[in-house]
């Protein structure tokens, strides 16, 4: 979608700010929120390229008003919404409904090392058609999708040169419909391209 | 504008009775939170790169490895994994120089560099970088001049990238923990060089 996210080329942003000996977290709830999302990842009920996405969908003025882990918490609840994990109300009252089942997290931390050490590739092994030859011209679609995709409008129609081969990897395109519509995708080459301006 | 990471109660509220709901409801793991918090403020960081990059620099057989199959060579000292995945390196050298940035999102090498800075995934940084290189170059104090070629590696697929720096003059004979020291997050993004060490400088 041609969204504010999509900032590349963009003017009026002002000055780069940057914070000498910044910490990790600016304040406790930012680790919170950070840790928060991650952990809700390991229900595995969508992707990461369904919680960008969801992320793109916040109304750009809000965007703009919300620093960057209160866009994470607002796409996570959007997302447990959608996936029926917590009703609005729970979400407003901060307390579970009456009734409402009790689970057992399976995201344990246990679990932790594990994903940061492995984490999980959008590579896919499998065979996939030939793509482009290295060195090969290319130009970038010029489209206006209203979903997901990782062109952004400042690469749009822009002729470029195939710099390398990395192989089949998932299309974020797609990917970040699974669980949504049940759209499988199995994955596309990837070729970084190199645009001159 | 992007308010970056400014303290907002709204944001504290929020998130203190969204975990206690999830934490209720056992969706979530408190303690896997913490773990995951710890991992990020006191484990991994741009010291894991700055030992990547002074290996580089000592062993050309290692940094031929790097530029070739990054994946391997960093898995060779043991970093890799989560949002660094599938891994590219990149050298500046006297022809080019090369600046990392995510003008989608803030897509950033986790293993090597830990979280990024708020600068990174602020729109000033994100909606420049790609069509003034130079001007943003110039912001973070550094004039690269007109015969070396500014190459953007914008991170829009699954793909993490890392700068290799140029070894800077007067670090001839020294360790490979000495030249870590002189290594910087921002070198390794690409929007600051080495400097030279001065007299004063030693680790």
């Amino acid at each position: 979608m041609n969204g504010v996210h999509d900032m590349g080329g963009m003017h009026g942003m002002g000055a780069i700010k940057r914070d000498k000996n910044e910490p990790v977290f600016h304040a406790r709830w930012e680790s919170r929120a950070y840790g928060v999302t991650r952990a809700m990842g390991g229900w595995r009920l969508w992707n990461l390229d369904a919680s960008r996405f969801q992320r793109e969908l916040i109304a750009p003025v809000d965007f703009f008003q919300m620093s960057y882990y209160e866009r994470w918490i607002a796409a996570l609840v959007e997302l447990m919404l959608k996936n029926k994990l917590v009703t609005r109300a729970e979400v407003e009252s901060g307390r579970p409904d009456a009734g409402a089942p009790v689970r057992t997290p399976t995201f344990t931390a246990e679990k932790v090392p594990a994903l940061i050490s492995k984490g999980s590739s959008a590579r896919r092994d499998i065979a996939a058609a030939p793509g482009y030859r290295v060195g090969q011209r290319v130009r970038a679609r010029n489209i206006n999708p209203v979903g997901h995709t990782r062109l952004p409008r400042y690469a749009r129609g822009k002729a470029g040169t195939v710099d390398r081969d990395h192989g089949v990897f998932v299309f974020p395109d797609k990917n970040a419909l699974r669980g949504l519509i049940g759209c499988r995708h199995r994955g596309h080459r990837l070729h970084p391209a190199k645009f001159s301006r | 504008m992007d308010r970056g990471e400014s303290p907002a109660a709204f944001g504290a509220l929020r998130v203190k009775a969204l975990e206690s709901l999830l934490v209720a409801k056992g969706l979530v793991d408190p303690a896997a939170v913490d773990a995951l918090i710890d991992t990020y403020e006191h484990k991994v960081g741009p010291r894991n790169g700055a030992r990547v990059v002074a290996r580089a620099w000592s062993d050309p057989g290692y940094k031929r490895r790097l530029l070739t199959d990054a994946n391997a060579a960093l898995a060779e000292l043991g970093y890799g994994g989560l949002q660094g995945e599938d891994m590219v390196v990149v050298e500046n050298t006297a022809e080019v120089h090369n600046l990392v940035v995510c003008t989608l999102c803030s897509c950033y090498p986790w293993p090597v560099l830990g979280l990024p800075p708020v600068w990174y995934k602020s729109a000033p940084y994100r909606s420049r970088a790609v069509i003034d290189p130079r001007g943003v170059l110039s912001e973070f104090g550094l004039t690269i001049d007109e015969d070396v070629e500014v190459r953007v590696w914008d991170s829009t697929a699954e793909l993490r990238y890392l700068v290799l720096p140029e070894r800077p003059a007067g670090t001839d004979g020294w360790n490979e923990e000495r030249l870590a020291s002189l290594v910087t997050r921002d070198a390794m993004i690409g929007v600051a060089n080495i400097a030279t060490p001065g007299p004063g400088d030693h680790a």
